[in-house]
């Protein structure tokens, strides 16, 4: 059974007199490990994929198994605690908490989860050491560039172990070297047995997933492996630095 | 765990609109401030008048002619209560100690050509000093002798011989009041000034020279002052004088008294009743404080609602839940409305201290810790209320329209 899956998906926004049809029936499957990008033009429905695979939203129809759990089942604080447990967001705009040093906005997930004061900072500590800010705990947003802000925003993102990394645009605020620092990130924790599933529109982006999911009109048109993975798990397990 | 965390948060999303913070709790702060400084007067002042009241003794009573006026058009029968029916109730009435009868009037006393109008002169007999637990300084009080013959003595406060200029000797000196002359024969402790009166501007003259002073009508509106002779014995003896004064005052079994007799639990209560009426008043001034201070609350928290949506959608995203959401922006308003009452708190004491301090022979400011724990329950209950409506709008924000929200 897949990690993600997503049964004849339909999203409709009632917008007064004409409905939207954002999702028109998306099958979906990604399994425990999987590197998977969804790309697509604007419109073509990610976002919406994207809030719904985040359980930040409910389908008007169709089912999503997420872990084996039927998501479009569970009400608001129950969909609260999934997004806590199996989700870990990156965004676009990396969306740190500001006046809030590195450590406390990577211990947020944590406050609740439940966690007590000291191993929230035990964990938060690894997480940001994980993605090398072990000597930035306790800088603001504000004091970091924006890449060291992403790499804050993914320690959040990793430090409930969560079932899934899922990355909306992750380098759209960053240039393009910083880009590669991010993505060669993203590369590490996928190696290290994270499911990632990354959403964005540029396709050497997209290049470094194993699998690409392409959208348009709220409908999967093509989905296949990458040439990384074509090329085979040797090419991957180089180093991309 | 996350309770707690909540009031960190709050603290520091305080902090940092700090300015923004004072000003939002202000409302709170002077209404806080207003009702303890006034609680603190009032309570400083009750605490005194009940000390005054219980050093003359739990076996006091006070007896006075009660004019009614509950029936309009009708003639208001003459009320009497005389010296007679206090010598009435000291012969046949058992369990009574000790009775002055007691007139109050006024009359200008000179000495040389120095001239001063006292609050009061007072008319009474030889018990008074015992009456009221009151006593002399220096000299005597006049005693059943100068009563009976008659002697122009008087008594006087301390502040009359200072007015008259009477020098550091004034025993033995003859002053006047209005006509009359009179020798000096005691001068009474200083009392300070209690509800108003200043008790050490009085002049204490024998009951039948002050009759002589005020014109013999004066005689017909006697107040008598007594004790018994225990606390077990007021009720009884209370009783006792009321059928002693019904049967002289010749008054029908369905009537009314037409005089009133107080024992000193029942002037403890007349006072008590005041002072909570002056603090009902302010505490609805005080209320109307509250309700704009707590609309300002509300104010600023819908203002940081929206501020901080993303930081909502992004809590959200991470798994705070609604409850979460609610629980942090309802501590956080009722954070800043405590903070606001503690500040009140302060300022609201030391407005009473220093008040009482700034009038002369004012009693001395004091907080009861029921004002305290109002002042703060009050607080919270502002910050609650108005804080719900604010943290319920932020519980509801959809978390994918918070996240986009520039």
């Amino acid at each position: 059974m897949g990690l993600i899956e997503l049964r004849d998906i339909h999203k409709v926004y009632d917008m007064g007199a004409e409905k939207v049809r954002a999702l028109n029936g998306v099958d979906l499957v990604v399994e425990r490990g999987e590197y998977v990008a969804i790309m697509g033009s604007s419109g073509s429905g990610k976002s919406t994929l994207m809030n719904l695979v985040g359980c930040l939203d409910t389908p008007s129809s169709g089912s999503y198994v997420l872990n084996g759990v039927a998501v479009q089942e569970l009400d608001d604080s129950q969909l609260a605690g999934i997004r806590n447990k199996e989700i870990g967001f990156v965004f676009q705009t990396f969306n740190l908490l500001a006046r809030t040093d590195a450590l406390h906005n990577v211990e947020l997930p944590l406050i609740y989860a439940g966690l007590s004061r000291g191993e929230r900072r035990e964990r938060a500590r690894r997480a940001l050491e994980k993605v090398g800010l072990g000597s930035r705990m306790h800088h603001q947003p504000n004091e970091l560039s924006g890449g060291q802000r992403q790499r804050v925003a993914i320690a959040r993102a990793l430090v409930n172990d969560p079932s899934i990394l899922l990355a909306d645009e992750p380098t759209g605020n960053l240039d393009s070297a910083t880009s590669e620092e991010i993505m060669a990130l993203f590369d590490e924790l996928h190696q290290a047995g994270n499911t990632v599933v990354l959403v964005t529109h540029e396709p050497d982006i997209a290049e470094h997933a194993w699998r690409k999911v392409l959208l348009k009109d709220g409908k999967v048109v093509s989905d296949q492996p990458t040439a990384r993975a074509t090329t085979g798990a040797a090419a991957a397990s180089v180093p991309v630095s | 765990m996350v309770f707690f965390e909540n009031f960190r948060i709050a603290f520091g999303a305080l902090r940092a609109n700090l300015m923004r913070s004072i000003l939002t709790t202000l409302g709170i702060i002077i209404g806080v401030a207003a009702v303890i400084a006034v609680v603190s007067i009032v309570q400083g002042l009750q605490y005194t008048i009940t000390q005054q009241l219980q050093g003359v003794g739990a076996t006091f009573m006070l007896v006075q002619a009660k004019t009614e006026r509950n029936f309009p058009g009708m003639v208001a029968r003459q009320v009497k209560l005389t010296y007679e029916d206090g010598q009435a109730i000291e012969q046949k009435v058992p369990g009574v100690k000790m009775l002055t009868p007691t007139i109050f009037g006024r009359a200008t006393l000179k000495y040389k050509d120095r001239k001063h109008t006292p609050a009061a002169i007072v008319g009474v007999n030889e018990n008074w000093q015992d009456v009221q637990n009151q006593s002399v300084d220096q000299g005597r009080f006049f005693s059943k002798i100068d009563l009976e013959n008659r002697h122009k003595v008087v008594v006087v406060g301390t502040k009359v011989v200072e007015e008259l200029n009477l020098g550091p000797e004034p025993l033995g000196k003859e002053i006047y009041l209005d006509v009359y002359p009179a020798t000096i024969i005691g001068i009474m402790e200083h009392k300070g000034q209690s509800l108003g009166l200043d008790a050490d501007d009085l002049a204490f003259v024998p009951f039948d020279s002050a009759l002589n002073l005020f014109g013999r009508n004066a005689g017909d509106q006697v107040q008598l002052r007594l004790h018994a002779d225990s606390a077990d014995v007021v009720e009884p003896v209370k009783d006792s004088i009321t059928r002693l004064l019904r049967q002289r005052h010749r008054i029908p079994p369905a009537e009314p008294d037409d005089f009133q007799i107080q024992t000193q639990d029942e002037i403890l209560d007349t006072v008590n009743t005041i002072l909570g009426s002056i603090t009902a008043v302010v505490g609805g001034i005080v209320g109307i404080a509250l309700l704009v201070g707590g609309i300002g609350i509300m104010n600023i928290m819908l203002v940081s609602v929206t501020e901080r949506t993303r930081e909502i959608g992004v809590r959200k995203a991470v798994g705070a839940r609604r409850q979460d959401v609610l629980i942090q922006f309802l501590i956080e308003a009722v954070t800043l409305s405590l903070v606001g009452g503690a500040i009140g708190l302060a300022l609201g004491y030391g407005l009473g201290v220093a008040t009482a301090k700034l009038i002369p022979n004012f009693p001395p400011a004091h907080v009861p810790v029921w004002a305290v724990l109002l002042a703060i329950g009050f607080s919270a209950v502002v910050g609650i209320f108005f804080g719900i409506y604010p943290a319920a709008k932020a519980s509801r924000l959809d978390p994918i329209e918070a996240l986009r929200y520039e």
